[in-house]
């Protein structure tokens, strides 16, 4: 899961191609999936670990990656313990914490619109009839929204915290729903208006 | 350049949101008044192309079908009309759709962003500049697309008074014709011409010491604007 923002930097990562980083993210992931001995999951953390040294990230950006996804990592972490051991479900976790580490880099040296150039660049052998510019929009939106929907999340949880229904599950989202699909509307309503399509 | 609107209606099912619109702007500063649902809001959208009329003609000079090529529309909300993330990439957002090269798109970017005081957040991530900033970055969207003329849908809603003298001084110095849709009165009190719409119609349309009091008259008269 992409996790959070672009970080300005001017690291060999921050240079190289989109395009490249998406291959070698796709690379990595499939390899820690594929290949599961704990030998390679310890040098994928400790690719990933050097990855976030060479472009000047901090562990702290690194947790904040993982923050979004813990409570679903303590559950698996806790299934794997009862359905099989505890080095297993240590095993899993921690492959689940490099792949999101992998990706958040991407996200971390990766501005929306070089984004948006890296997938037109591997969509490029893709057949005419693909809509490529609209899909790499689309998937570069992804950036934009994540912060304004967790803004909205708060906005909508602090309202129902006021009326005293913050444990209430549809209370909040029911208009965290209708909040997004009416801004989904007005963005590309704006989009519209700022292109020329 | 003139914007004309000739006979123009729009329906949406049975119900007439506008009817019979037949304009001549050619004022630097226009403002819009009118009652919430009051059509106002169609009235703006059919000068960019957001809404086709049902009936009737929009002309921008010769131009009728390629609107948006010479008019900037400013939403109420700016954090649904910036796209981007990066102020930077925000701005060369509209640029890159009308294919404009790189190095040219750099320039008007740098341009814009110096002439609105802007340069300093060229870097900024958007989510988290003040809501004056993301309604200045906004504008900076439009303008770095030269529009030749410029709509503005309740542009200050949402702002706090300083933010609110802010874009009206930024306003009174564009050099583009601008119609500006609001309920602020004295947003709109210094502007060339007032259009009051009401019931889909052109109910009023004058000088701004002419409609504005009439118009508040009419308010106060129990709900008779």
């Amino acid at each position: 899961m992409l996790t959070d923002l672009y970080i300005p930097g001017d690291s060999a990562l921050h240079r190289a191609r989109p395009a490249w980083k998406l291959a070698l993210l796709f690379v990595y992931c499939t390899a820690i999936f594929v290949v599961t001995h704990p030998g390679m999951l310890g040098a994928g953390l400790v690719l990933v670990a050097l990855s976030y040294g060479i472009a000047g990230l901090s562990a702290r950006d690194a947790l904040t990656a993982i923050r979004p996804a813990l409570f679903v990592l303590v559950i698996i972490f806790a299934a794997q313990l009862w359905l099989e051991s505890l080095g297993m479900a240590i095993y899993v976790t921690l492959r689940l914490m490099a792949l999101l580490m992998a990706a958040a880099l991407v996200t971390y040296t990766t501005r929306a619109s070089e984004f948006t150039e890296g997938i037109l660049a591997l969509l490029s052998r893709a057949p005419a009839w693909v809509p490529k510019d609209k899909i790499a929009l689309a998937m570069s939106l992804v950036w934009r929204f994540i912060p304004m929907i967790r803004a909205q999340f708060d906005e909508v949880r602090e309202a129902q915290r006021a009326r005293g229904l913050e444990r209430n599950m549809l209370a909040l989202v029911v208009p965290l729903v209708v909040r997004t699909l009416k801004t989904a509307d007005e963005v590309a309503e704006a989009i519209t208006a700022r292109s020329l399509d | 350049m003139t914007m004309q609107f000739d006979r123009v209606s729009v329906t949406k099912g049975t119900r007439e949101i506008l009817s019979e619109i037949t304009l001549s702007l050619t004022e630097q500063r226009i403002g819009v008044i009118g009652n919430n649902g009051s059509g106002k809001s169609t009235f703006l959208r059919l000068f960019n192309g957001l809404e086709k009329p049902s009936t009737g003609t929009v002309r921008f000079g010769e131009s009728t079908d390629d609107l948006r090529r010479h008019v900037g529309f400013m939403f109420q909300n700016p954090d649904n009309q910036i796209v981007y993330p990066m102020v930077e990439e925000d701005l060369a957002f509209g640029l890159k759709a009308r294919k404009l090269p790189k190095a040219e798109s750099e320039t008007r970017i740098e341009r814009v962003l110096s002439e609105l005081s802007l340069t300093h957040l060229k870097g900024r991530l958007t989510h988290q500049l003040s809501g004056g900033e993301k309604q200045m970055v906004a504008l900076a969207g439009v303008l770095v697309t030269e529009p030749e003329m410029i709509v503005f849908d309740e542009p200050t809603t949402l702002l706090d008074l300083r933010n609110k003298m802010q874009f009206m001084r930024v306003l009174a110095t564009l050099p583009q014709p601008a119609v500006v849709v609001s309920h602020d009165l004295d947003l709109l009190a210094g502007f060339d011409r007032i259009l009051h719409i009401a019931g889909g119609r052109i109910h009023a349309d004058g000088r701004p010491e002419d409609v504005i009091p009439a118009y508040k008259a009419l308010c106060e008269d129990l709900g008779g604007c």
